[in-house]
């Protein structure tokens, strides 16, 4: 019998086998992982493929624009007329809060001005539309479709007509991807409407209620009350909606109780949003108290209870 | 164009008559995945998004299984970066993802042919669960809770496509009727 080797004729070469490209890639997957999760080394070659991916996005936005202006073309007259009706009321019930605001803002920027009080709402804002949600189950994340080009950057807040939707966490020439409130990661500080109490509103990812965590049992907190922005982190400002506190659960056992809440505003609906410019009212942090012999807790963590 | 096949014949018969299948035009590949590309940047909400498939995966599995030598694990594994920036997650997930599944393509593509279009599908749907444990893995690490039940929706609804997919895949490689 004659005896033929494993290798093939050079002739039949296909390069490396399967396993050995597997490893490879494999190990460079991890060690691209590692670089990204730890060192964020990698956010130029991202968004050069960002920009690449642009107008394929764009392509894929075609097919709902066009049903939704034909859907708008075919809208009957009464329907339009309906709707015309419907917002003068709205207008008409909205008259008196709003007839007085210029005033009132003057008057307040006045007064502000005297109190040497930074303005506490920046005025200028993007609208964008949401191009897509992200694909991920895990993370709470939309796109938007303007980016630095329209002067959006990282860390300013998003909100709808309702209330606040999130922060952009990335801005790429043409769009920005958006951390929705209700990600696992993301943490608001608020305030009680009713009580003023603090407190940090929490994501909690998908299918989870959002909580206002690190209550404690004896604090001010009733199914029903509304949480708005304290604006104490200097990334969202003062006094936007957040979300309604569903139940309140206070166990003996524990230290805190668990409060869960409903975002206000549309988190999981497509549609406008407005990303507010952050002002440049922020003041400066203070310097830390430089201590040299204790060891520095993890900033992260420090950042994410300044409320 | 079909060639009837005898009711009794196995799965498993190796003299099963197969179509000669005319040469591919290289360029019909990337159009193929820029088209998948496209299907996963749709603009979904609600349970179209839950239950959407992965058409990536689908197609790189198809071309992994019927053109190995076009197709590999370093092609996915860029695809997979592309999707990472798509997905906005830490870059090598789906790189790592899609580079198994081809590796895993790879190793059982003689198998899956041996098979008709929907019998294939349940190995299909095995393939992509094995693509989606990665991705599960991959979180886990990160620190990342066990999502619910409908996470194992796309690969069975990716397994459904299987047939449509791969008959309008092969559709530009088919032989003239008349011949």
């Amino acid at each position: 019998m004659q005896h033929f080797s494993d290798a093939p004729p050079p002739f039949f070469h296909r390069g490396p086998s399967p396993f050995a490209r597997l490893a490879l890639f494999g190990l460079l997957s991890l060690a691209l992982l590692f670089t990204d999760s730890r060192y964020g080394y990698l956010e130029g070659i991202r968004s050069i493929v960002a920009i690449a991916l642009h107008p394929l996005q764009r392509m894929v936005q075609i097919p709902g624009e066009t049903l939704a202006w034909v859907a708008m073309y075919f809208t009957s007259q009464r329907e339009l007329s309906e709707e015309v009706a419907a917002l003068k009321q709205q207008v008409l019930a909205q008259g008196p809060a709003t007839q007085g605001y210029g005033l009132l803002r003057d008057e307040n920027a006045a007064l502000r001005a005297l109190l040497a009080i930074h303005a506490r709402f920046a005025n200028a804002a993007t609208a964008a539309e949401v191009l897509y949600t992200g694909r991920d189950p895990f993370s709470k994340k939309i796109f938007l479709n303007r980016g630095t080009d329209a002067g959006i950057k990282a860390g300013e807040a998003v909100i709808d007509q309702f209330g606040v939707i999130g922060q952009v966490t990335r801005a790429f020439p043409q769009m920005a991807e958006v951390t929705l409130i209700t990600d696992k990661d993301h943490a608001v500080p608020v305030k009680v409407e009713r009580s003023g109490v603090r407190g940090v509103f929490f994501g909690a990812g998908a299918g989870r209620m959002p909580e206002l965590r690190f209550m404690a049992s004896s604090s001010d907190v009733r199914p029903g009350d509304k949480l708005y922005t304290s604006g104490l982190d200097g990334i969202y400002p003062a006094d936007l909606a957040v979300a309604q506190v569903l139940s309140v659960e206070r166990e003996t056992g524990q230290m805190f109780s668990r409060i869960l809440c409903t975002p206000t505003a549309g988190v999981d609906r497509t549609g406008y949003v407005l990303v507010l410019r952050q002002g440049e009212a922020q003041l400066p942090r203070p310097e830390e108290p430089v201590e040299a012999d204790l060891p520095r807790k993890g900033t992260r963590a420090k950042g994410r209870r300044s409320g | 164009m079909t060639v009837a096949v005898p009711r009794k014949a196995s799965p498993l018969a190796p003299t099963r008559p197969e179509e000669i299948l005319r040469p591919i035009n290289p360029w019909f590949i990337p159009l193929t995945f820029v088209i998948a590309l496209l299907g996963n940047l749709l603009p979904l909400t609600g349970t179209a998004a839950m239950a959407r498939p992965d058409f990536l995966a689908l197609v790189i599995l198809y071309w992994c299984i019927h053109e190995p030598r076009y197709v590999g694990v370093g092609i996915a594994w860029a695809l997979g970066l592309v999707m990472d920036v798509a997905d906005a997650t830490v870059f090598g997930e789906h790189a790592l993802a899609y580079a198994v599944l081809a590796y895993a393509a790879e190793y059982f593509r003689r198998r899956v042919l041996r098979f008709r279009r929907w019998q294939q599908a349940p190995q299909i749907a095995l393939l992509l669960f094995i693509c989606t444990v990665m991705v599960l893995l991959i979180r886990f690490v990160g620190g990342a809770p066990l999502p619910s039940w409908t996470y194992a929706v796309p690969p069975l609804v990716g397994a459904l496509l299987w047939p449509l997919t791969s008959a309008l895949l092969q559709w530009p490689q088919r032989p003239p009727a008349e011949l």
